[in-house]
């Protein structure tokens, strides 16, 4: 980044000096704190912070096993990268491996798939990858053609989440870390607002969940901002390596082809406008969905098992069983929007087949299987 | 002038997934500097082939972009009044994707 180093790029007045050193030209303005900072101290307060938010939170136990939800993309390609130096810089003692979920859509996640196997090379992690159509008999692009491109996000979200948990499950893992980070959180915060979903809600700032579930998932990206996670790949340099990638963090950026559709897209837009008046605000949504408290009189779901296939679930059926027989039965309807007639968890089984529809027969595999 | 555009983060495709872009930009008429203002409008009628809307939003970039002027936040630099010079190195990443 030796670029122009001579030329101050400000509109008027001195050029300034990074806040922490003191000694050289700031690079970033971090929408944290408004630092104005030097590329060597971004990255150092960087990895910094994600190695104290590790510790605070009791993240890990030495000896665990760690797999990475790897999808190629930014943030998780970072989380790799970080969460491997920071491994070895303070011994935290972890096995880490990648794990790869493939939802079966051409042009998008086998192009992505690519780029966590580079990863597999790069940072010498092991690679495993799941696919939806050895786990549930279908790919997103089969979903698709049979729902077209409304809820198809739905689909895929829940059968990710219980993709990686089987993974993570097979791998004998004893913990799984994804890269969402603050912007991600915050977001998710306001759409369960938006939806009145208040069992979500209160789970979703958790930065470890799942503790009583199967595979306990953690975040440590949880108070890293996502336009950091950008450009930590530009900044990031380190004596001892060689390697070309190291410059520019390889990772794969192409949005989902059926993601212009997601809900989540208008609290994105949002999120964003909001930094861009405030940018804190990102944090402080974090901080009021950390400090919600439901009043005693509101009715929580409780959490059993799913009849079906064993996994967690708050109703008879999990929802991934509910659209997977939706599916298999011509009614992909099914499970999308609160369950008022329709299906197991609705009450109302009177429902006919589409004549000619093509109705695939493979059944989900039974998660008692795999010890939940 | 000549500039280097790099687009990332997705960007690419909406200039025919070319990621890096040599330009001559010329100034508009009685100008005396070109400004990331000028530089934006410019992009957007000759770089960006498709969905303008993705990369600009009104007089800025659309929230969720970064723009790096020589590897510097354009934040640092006064963001749209950033003069730019010749032989500058812009960088338009997108974050509105996956991760």
């Amino acid at each position: 980044m030796e670029r122009g180093e001579a030329k101050s790029k400000k509109a008027g007045g001195p050029p300034r000096l990074c806040c922490i050193c003191n000694e050289k030209r700031p690079v970033l303005k971090r929408p944290k704190t408004l630092q104005q900072i030097c590329r060597e101290c971004f990255y150092e307060v960087f990895e910094e912070e994600i190695h104290q938010a590790i510790v605070n939170n009791g993240l890990f136990k030495s000896g665990e096993r760690v797999a990475i939800g790897a999808s190629g993309g930014k943030d998780s390609t970072v989380l790799a990268y970080v969460l491997s130096e920071l491994n070895r810089r303070h011994s935290y003692g972890l096995d880490l491996f990648l794990l790869s979920i493939d939802e079966g859509i051409t042009g998008y996640r086998d192009d992505s798939l690519e780029t966590v196997k580079r990863n597999e090379l790069q940072y010498g992690l092991p690679l495993q990858i799941l696919s939806y159509k050895d786990l549930y008999g279908w790919t997103m692009d089969d979903i698709v053609k049979m729902i077209g491109l409304k809820n198809n996000c739905t689909f895929c979200g829940v059968f990710r989440r219980q993709a990686l948990d089987r993974g993570a499950a097979l791998l004998k893992v004893d913990k799984l870390v994804t890269g969402h980070n603050a912007d991600d959180i915050a977001e998710t915060v306001l759409l369960n607002i938006l939806r009145g979903d208040i069992a979500r809600l209160s789970r979703c700032t958790s930065i470890t969940t799942g503790e009583d579930g199967p595979i306990p998932r953690c975040k440590p990206f949880k108070y890293t901002y996502e336009k950091e996670i950008v450009i930590y790949p530009f900044a990031v340099s380190n004596p001892h390596h060689t390697y070309a990638y190291f410059k520019k963090l390889d990772y794969f950026s192409t949005e989902c082809i059926y993601s212009p559709n997601a809900y989540r897209g208008f609290a994105r837009e949002f999120i964003k406008d909001l930094e861009r008046l405030r940018p804190r605000a990102i944090l402080d949504i974090i901080k009021s969905g950390e400090d919600f408290r439901i009043a005693t009189t509101t009715k929580m779901p409780e959490q059993g098992t799913c009849e079906r296939c064993g996994y967690i679930s708050s109703q008879k059926w999990c929802k991934a069983c509910v659209l997977l027989d939706g599916l298999n039965r011509g009614l992909p309807k099914m499970g999308i929007g609160r369950a008022r007639g329709g299906g197991v968890n609705g009450g109302d089984h009177k429902k006919e087949t589409k004549a000619g529809s093509t109705v695939k027969t493979l059944e989900t595999k039974q998660c008692g299987s795999l010890d939940f | 002038m000549q500039l280097t555009l790099e687009f990332g983060g997705g960007l690419e495709l909406l200039c025919d997934s070319e990621k890096i872009h040599k330009v001559n930009v010329d100034l508009p008429n009685g100008v005396q500097e070109l400004t990331m203002k000028d530089l934006l409008s410019w992009v957007r009628t000759n770089v960006i082939k498709e969905r303008p809307e993705m990369f600009i939003k009104g007089d800025t970039v659309r929230p969720g972009v970064l723009v790096l002027v020589n590897d510097c936040d354009w934040e640092l630099s006064g963001q749209l009044e950033t003069t730019i010079e010749d032989k500058d190195v812009i960088v338009f990443i997108s974050t509105l994707h996956g991760g």
